[in-house]
This record gives structure tokens, sequence and C-alpha cells, in this order.
């Protein structure tokens, strides 16, 4: 899979609080939740997101809170890949239960706020089109891809089911 | 090879002959949890892949805690899939207003964590019951969902890293300050997906109160679990329930990562300062520091114990003209408990509030929310940016004796000069 998109870029330790604040908790739909992400740190954010878009972080990207919201909030605002140095564990999962794609990258400092990227999901490679850079990240071990491929855990879990049946 | 404590409870529960971190395993889970917030989209998501029945309705656990009592319209519509959703499935673990109470506190409680468990919750305090000497984790809603099908979770076995405590602790000092003073030093990425495991004679001298306070805030290290190796105060907790768990103790050969080892016996009351609970000082460092609110709570420090010792430093005093205080006792049974010994009115008549359980304001749901340009000390678990209210309001973190302490003066108080 192929995402070509433009950078909107974040620091390190960006908790589940910034890109969802709990007071818009009381939704659970993606739209809703897209149109308030980022809303504390980077209040244009939402607005200026758009379709295909890349948000390119430091480390610890989604520390916090359980929230699923958080992934299905940039999903909502049309982010279509998110690269950072390190996630946090639980965003990690999320990300890859929703079906967010997300690679881990240690160059992400190199990468600049509109640089327009071109991913590879399938074989970890990123290309820098406006720096023209290509950088290197490890591709997604093979348990995660199935789940990924899948269209996320609950497809994943269905196609197991129908396989015991 | 040895095994620690994580690893013999995640093998435990697979059908494995072994293990290793790194490892992607699918295990068995004994209980899962959700909430207000998070289990309205598994319940959705479960349905929408065309599930009908839990495959255990005795381990799914649902506490509308969150927003509850419902805060307004959209959080008792959340509320309301839950209780819905309960009685369809005929659950036996549901907590309605009334017998809720923030479910860190509330599940141990009820007897419902063991020693040896693996448990999941769509929260990620969910590590508290590490405590008690269970694998207990943070996951998603998607996750949760998928519990509820086959009662199966996926995980990559992290590693284990080890944290010793030595030296003798301060009148003051408690598990609130070892765990803040840890993640001071180890930041807040300092345990991503790692199980940190905390051991020593320091630990072994915790009650469980104060050991619950610390496996919470494993999280806030990115730690994906906060285990505490069970012993005879873990027996004498869990002696008052039918179930009893099973008792692991890590290898003398377990592999870990990285040992810490710490001598605490000079360490201060500890304070985190906005916006991230690694920003810790010790609280001699912030004296002076003025406050607007203090609230004493949460899944992190709102059980008796906790109570009693602000009550102490509360009796008799008055809450300083313009700060406002407001306990949050975390459970019903915590909360008549405090009206029993009168620590309610303790509070009351200091001028603070005595509230119903809740998660209340520590996420900036209600009860508690603050203005632009507001300072809060809270015994709560999270300071970041805009998490009590205003993205323009400051939250520090301290233990409870600290809280209290400041909420006479209205300034960051040791609880000494009380």
């Amino acid at each position: 899979m192929i995402i070509k998109g433009r950078v909107h870029k974040f620091g390190d330790d960006i908790n589940t609080d910034d890109i969802i604040s709990a007071k818009y908790l009381v939704s659970t739909d993606p739209k809703e939740l897209g149109s308030r992400c980022m809303e504390s740190i980077a209040p244009d954010f939402a607005k200026k997101a758009q379709p295909g878009d890349i948000i390119v972080a430091g480390s610890n990207f989604g520390c916090g809170s359980s929230r699923e919201h958080a992934p299905l909030a940039i999903k909502g605002c049309g982010v279509r890949a998110v690269i950072a140095k390190s996630f946090a564990a639980i965003f990690f999962r999320n990300s890859i239960n929703i079906g967010l794609p997300f690679l881990e990258s240690q160059e992400t400092d190199a990468i600049k706020d509109g640089d327009i990227l071109e991913i590879n999901l399938s074989s970890g490679i990123i290309k820098n089109l406006t720096q023209n850079i290509t950088y290197k990240t490890a591709p997604f071990p093979k348990f995660l891809r199935d789940i990924v491929e899948d269209g996320g855990l609950m497809n994943y879990i269905k196609e197991k089911e129908k396989k015991h049946v | 090879m040895g095994y620690s404590i994580a690893e013999k409870i995640l093998l435990a529960h697979t059908d494995l002959k072994g293990i290793k971190p790194g490892e992607f395993i699918e295990a068995r889970i004994d209980l899962a949890l959700g909430n207000d917030i998070t289990a309205p989209i598994a319940i959705e998501e479960f349905k929408k892949a065309g599930f009908a029945r839990v495959f255990d309705r005795s381990k799914v656990v649902l506490v509308p805690d969150h927003f509850a009592p419902a805060k307004d319209l959209r959080s008792a519509n959340q509320c309301k899939i839950l209780a819905d959703f309960a009685k369809e499935q005929k659950l036996t673990n549901y907590f309605e207003v009334g017998c809720m109470g923030v479910e860190h506190a509330l599940l141990p409680e009820v007897g419902l964590t063991m020693p040896g468990d693996l448990i999941i919750g769509a929260d990620s305090h969910t590590c508290t019951y590490g405590a008690l000497g269970c694998y207990s984790t943070g996951i998603g809603s998607t996750d949760l969902a998928r519990a509820y099908v086959d009662g199966k979770i996926w995980l990559k076995v992290p590693h284990s890293v080890k944290f010793v405590y030595k030296g003798k602790l301060d009148k003051w000092v408690g598990g609130k300050d070892l765990i803040l003073s840890t993640i001071g030093k180890i930041g807040v990425d300092g345990a991503i997906y790692k199980v940190m495991e905390f051991a020593g004679p320091v630990i072994k001298s915790l009650n469980m109160d104060d050991r619950f306070a610390m496996s919470n805030m494993a999280i806030e290290a990115g730690g994906r679990a906060g285990i505490i190796e069970p012993d005879a105060v873990t027996r004498k907790f869990v002696s008052q329930f039918k179930r009893k768990g099973i008792f692991y103790k890590s290898d003398e050969d377990a592999l870990y990562e990285k040992t810490y080892e710490w001598d605490v016996t000079k360490l201060e009351p500890q304070v985190a300062c906005p916006h991230l609970p690694s920003n810790v000082k010790g609280v001699s460092e912030l004296d002076g520091v003025s406050i607007d609110q203090v609230v004493i709570g949460s899944c992190t420090n709102g059980r008796i114990s906790d109570l009693r010792v602000a009550a102490r430093i509360i009796k008799g005093k008055a809450v300083k003209a313009g700060v406002r205080l407001i306990v949050i006792p975390a459970t019903q049974k915590i909360y008549s408990q405090c009206v029993k010994e009168g620590l309610a009115e303790i509070f009351v008549k200091a001028g603070g509030v005595f509230e119903t359980p809740s998660c209340g304001p520590c996420l900036g749901g209600h009860m508690g929310i603050l203005a632009e340009g507001e300072v809060a000390l809270a015994t709560t678990n999270r300071n970041f940016l805009g998490r009590m209210g205003s993205p323009k309001s400051f939250v520090y973190l301290s233990n409870p004796a600290v809280a209290a302490a400041s909420a006479i003066t209205g300034k960051i108080t040791h609880p000494e000069k009380i």
C-alpha cells in the first residue's frame, strides 16, 4: 500500500489528551472526533488537515490514556498515516486494531512541516519527495501485518472464526 | 534461563511450552474491563462484527465511572449503552451508580482481581492490579470487543525491568512519591513496552493502598504493567475473598533488561509539575506555589488510607479562603467508611466538598473543571496540558498529605509544616 501526503509536524510525548481532549469523549463518531483533533496544542490542525495527510512526530507518540478515540480522531480528520520515533504501547495496538497505518523511524527530525512524503507500507520505505531523500524503516512483523491486511482486529477474528467452522 | 513473574503469568495463560520477550502470543484472559468511555466502542464493534454472546458473562466487567453519574445527555446515552448490554448479556459484574466506584479501586475491593490473573481493561490505569501480583494491562476498545468474542488478547511479550527500593521511608513519603520519583528519573517513555517490577524491602513495607498507587502509575512511564511480587500483605488482602489466586515469584535467574536500585531514605514528598508526570521536584523546591484547587481522589489516591491521612492533617483547620478542596472517595465502600469514621465531616467542616465516587475532574470530565489560568494540586495521575479543564490551566500531582496541607495554606506545602 502506498500513501502520499503532506506532513504535519509534532514534537515528543504527544499524549492522547493532546490528540483528543476528554471533553469530546461523549462521541464515538470519527468525523466529529476528527474536527477536534489536536485542538489544545494546534488549534488550526483539524481545519488544515487534508485527506491523505501524514503526521510526523518525535518519541512516545500517543502516550497516556487507552482511548481508541485518539487514532479514530486522527483517521477522522483525514490523516492516512503517522510516522514517529516511537509509539506508546496502547496507541500502537489501537492503531493496528483499527487499521491506522504507522511507521517507526528515527529520522523524523529531518522531516519538515509541509514536506510531501510517499510511504510504502509493505517495504517500510519512506520517500521524502520535497527533500529528495529516502528513509528505511523496519517492516511490521508478520502477525501485525496479517491484522492490518485483514482490515483490523475484528475482521481478522472473523476470518479466523470462519476458518475454524 | 528463568522467568520473571510477568512471563510466568503470561505463559500460564497460553498453551505454549515457553515464551520469550519480543514474541507475539495469544493469551486467555481472566477479566475484561470496560467503562462508559471505552465500552461503547467495544460493544458497537462486537455487534457490528455480527457476534451475539460474550464468551463468559462473569468475566466481562462494565463500570460507568468516568462521566458518571451522567454529567450530561450524551454521557447518559453512553452509560445507557453499558446498562443495556449488561442486561442483554446477563452480565454478573455490571456496577450501576450506587454500587459503582472508580474502576481500579472497585475491582480489587470486590475481589475480581487476584494474584496470577491476566486482566485486560480498556483503560490505561488497568495496570493498578499489578500491585496484587497479577498481569493487568490497558488495552483499547477493539481489543475489548475481540476479548468479548473469544476471551483472548494478542500480546507482544514485554521485557521486564526491575526497580529495587532500599532504605527507610520518611513519615510523609509513600507509594505515590516512590512512583513519581521513579517516573522523574526514567521519563514518561522510560519503560515504554516494558513490565515494571517493583521490589526490595521498601516495597515489602508498603500497605496495599500504597502498592496500588505505585502500580497505577506504571503507565505514566510507558509501562505495560507494574507488578509487585505477592507476599504476606497480599495474602492478607485476598484472604477476605473466596478466590485466592496463584502466587507467582520471579526466578532468581530471571532475565531483566535493566535493574535500577535506589536508596530512598532521603526522599521527600514528590510533586509532578505541569505538564508531564515526569516533571518531578521535591515538595520543598515548590514551597509557595499558589493554588486554586485541591483534588483528593482518583484511582491513584482515593482509597481509605489516602483519605485518612488527608483528614488527619485537615482536622480542626480550615481550607484557605478562595481555595476549593474537592475530596472524592473512590468507591461506595470507602465513602461510607469515611462517613462512619467522621472523615467526611472533617472535610466538610473545613470548607471542602465531599463528592460521590467518580473519575470526575481527573480527566477533565466534571465536578471540578479548571478555568483559564487556574492552578490545581491533585492526587491524580496525569497533568498533561488541559487535562483537568482549560488548556491554559496547570496541574501539579502529589500524595494526599501534601494535597491536604496545601489546601489549608493555599500554597504547595510540606505536611510537616501544618
